[in-house]
């Protein structure tokens, strides 16, 4: 069987991007290894871990679980996608500031799911936030942290908003 | 992964006629919604296809509407969506929440109603690339093996748990599961969808070759009819009902018309529980009535060596999931 490269046209953080790709290759790879984006990271590649958590059209996705020709004109938002500039996006900054990831093969997994939550809900409780955040898997930090970054990211996202 | 090609149908016909011609020229092919099952199995190689048929091309699919006094659901619905949507968490809560308790906010956005319905088991043999009844083998390994999450109910000689949390809330609401084939399209009740082992092992359902699970469309609820869908899992979070109850009860001011109760967790298939729901029938529900229908709903249970703790699992937990679908509360359930 022949097998062709498809060529994609999407958005990615904004920009317009093309990409070549196999019709078996996974988002996950055609953002790390055709674009160079290597702040999704693979852990599992099942879906279980949430490490290679996106946005697609802003909705959360598992990346390992959405083939790469899904990203025809579509949006695709990245970890890398979220600072403006030199200015951490406040998740960010919160979790340096808990001190919310030692290994952070997690983190980026985790800050765009949370941003997901956020987007959709600015002011969760704790149980929403667990809940939500029940599908990134952290295996050295512990979670405690990570929720305290989520939480106070979000109070201070809705004061600056004020 | 291996290597497939794409294929884009415009309609269901469409994607039918697409599986078909693969067939016909020696290539297997698979349907893809969501894909949050299925490039699992194609990461696992369970799966290997030469054509995948995109059903996602096809659009339209994914939407929930009006239909006589009941609604129309589109196969391609996501989770995330059905869980969300008004209609369905004002009239068929059980079906809403069972839908919010799947995997994780990433999958739900992922995966799809009628993905969720024909996804394949999830016993850690089968997918574990063991040639067992599932995988064109002669045996299952759960009977002498490891059945902690085995079923208690209708095993034989396949012991797997049909994986779905929606499955039994759509066989509890009595929905109708529309099928497109070959030769157009044919309604089976949901009851009847879903098969046991001892008729083919190898399957779950009667999809036949080139048929595909279109949509569900549910009947009309009574004004009185409440719903509910109960969910223990081995942890607080992600992961597959260990015992799952959908209850819907037709209740007029104190007493129940109807019930209709369907286990998930615990067989081959939603296990619907039709002595429980006649000893509910016509009676208030009462703690000493939800009680006796605990007793009776394990009856029959015939539990592995390793499973024997979801029987009594079961059984309380279908006597509070009744209590708390009457809306009496919790306080003498046990």
């Amino acid at each position: 069987m022949t097998v062709t490269k498809l060529h994609i046209e999407t958005t990615i953080n904004g920009e317009p991007r093309e990409f070549l790709c196999d019709s078996h290759e996974t988002l996950l790879s055609a953002l790390r290894n055709g674009l160079g984006l290597t702040g999704t990271k693979e852990g599992c590649a099942t879906g279980d871990c949430g490490a290679c958590s996106i946005l697609l059209d802003g909705r959360l996705v598992p990346a390992c679980l959405v083939l790469a020709p899904e990203a025809q004109g579509r949006a695709v938002t990245t970890i890398e996608g979220l600072s403006s500039g030199d200015a951490l996006h406040p998740l960010q900054q919160k979790f340096l500031e808990h001190a919310a990831l030692q290994c952070g093969v997690c983190t980026p997994g985790f800050i765009v799911a949370a941003k997901a939550l956020l987007d959709a809900k600015p002011n969760p409780s704790e149980d929403e936030t667990r809940y939500w955040l029940a599908g990134n898997l952290c295996r050295c930090t512990g979670y405690d942290k990570i929720i305290r970054a989520v939480l106070d990211a979000a109070s201070e996202m809705k004061e600056s908003a004020i | 992964m291996k290597s497939f090609t794409n294929a884009n149908p415009r309609d269901m016909a469409h994607a039918v006629t697409l599986m078909r011609q693969a067939r016909q020229r020696g290539l297997t092919s698979v349907l893809a919604g969501g894909g949050s099952d299925l490039l699992g199995m194609m990461k696992e190689r369970l799966v290997a296809p030469d054509v995948l048929v995109n059903l996602k091309a096809i659009k339209g699919l994914d939407r929930v509407t009006p239909d006589g006094g009941g609604v129309a659901i589109g196969g391609l619905i996501t989770l995330d969506a059905l869980a969300g949507h008004p209609l369905i968490r004002r009239q068929y809560a059980v079906l809403a929440e069972s839908a919010e308790s799947v995997a994780t906010p990433q999958i739900r956005n992922v995966a799809t109603l009628a993905g969720n319905i024909c996804q394949r088991p999830w016993c850690w043999y089968y997918r574990n690339g063991f040639k067992c009844l599932k995988n064109g083998g002669a045996t299952c390994y759960s009977i002498t093996g490891e059945n902690e999450f085995h079923a208690i109910f209708g095993g034989g000689p396949s012991y797997i748990v049909h994986p779905s949390d929606t499955a039994p809330p759509l066989v509890a609401l009595d929905a109708r599961f529309r099928i497109a084939g070959p030769t157009g399209e044919r309604v089976v009740p949901a009851a009847d969808f879903f098969t046991l082992p001892k008729d083919d092992a190898a399957r779950e359902n009667v999809l036949k070759e080139d048929e595909v699970l279109a949509g569900i469309v549910l009947p009309a609820m009574r004004a009185g009819a409440r719903s509910r869908y109960h969910k223990v899992l081995d942890r607080e979070a992600w992961t597959h009902a260990v015992v799952s109850a959908a209850i819907v009860l037709d209740i007029d001011r104190d007493v129940c018309r109807s019930a209709r109760i369907v286990l998930g967790g615990v067989a081959p298939i939603p296990w619907r529980l039709p002595e429980v729901e006649k000893m509910l029938a016509g009676q208030r529900i009462t703690p000493e009535l939800a009680a006796g229908a605990g007793e009776a709903a394990v009856a029959g249970a015939r539990p592995l060596a390793k499973n024997g703790y979801k029987v009594p699992l079961t059984r309380v937990m279908v006597a509070r999931a009744i209590i708390a679908t009457a809306d009496l509360g919790l306080r003498n359930a046990d």
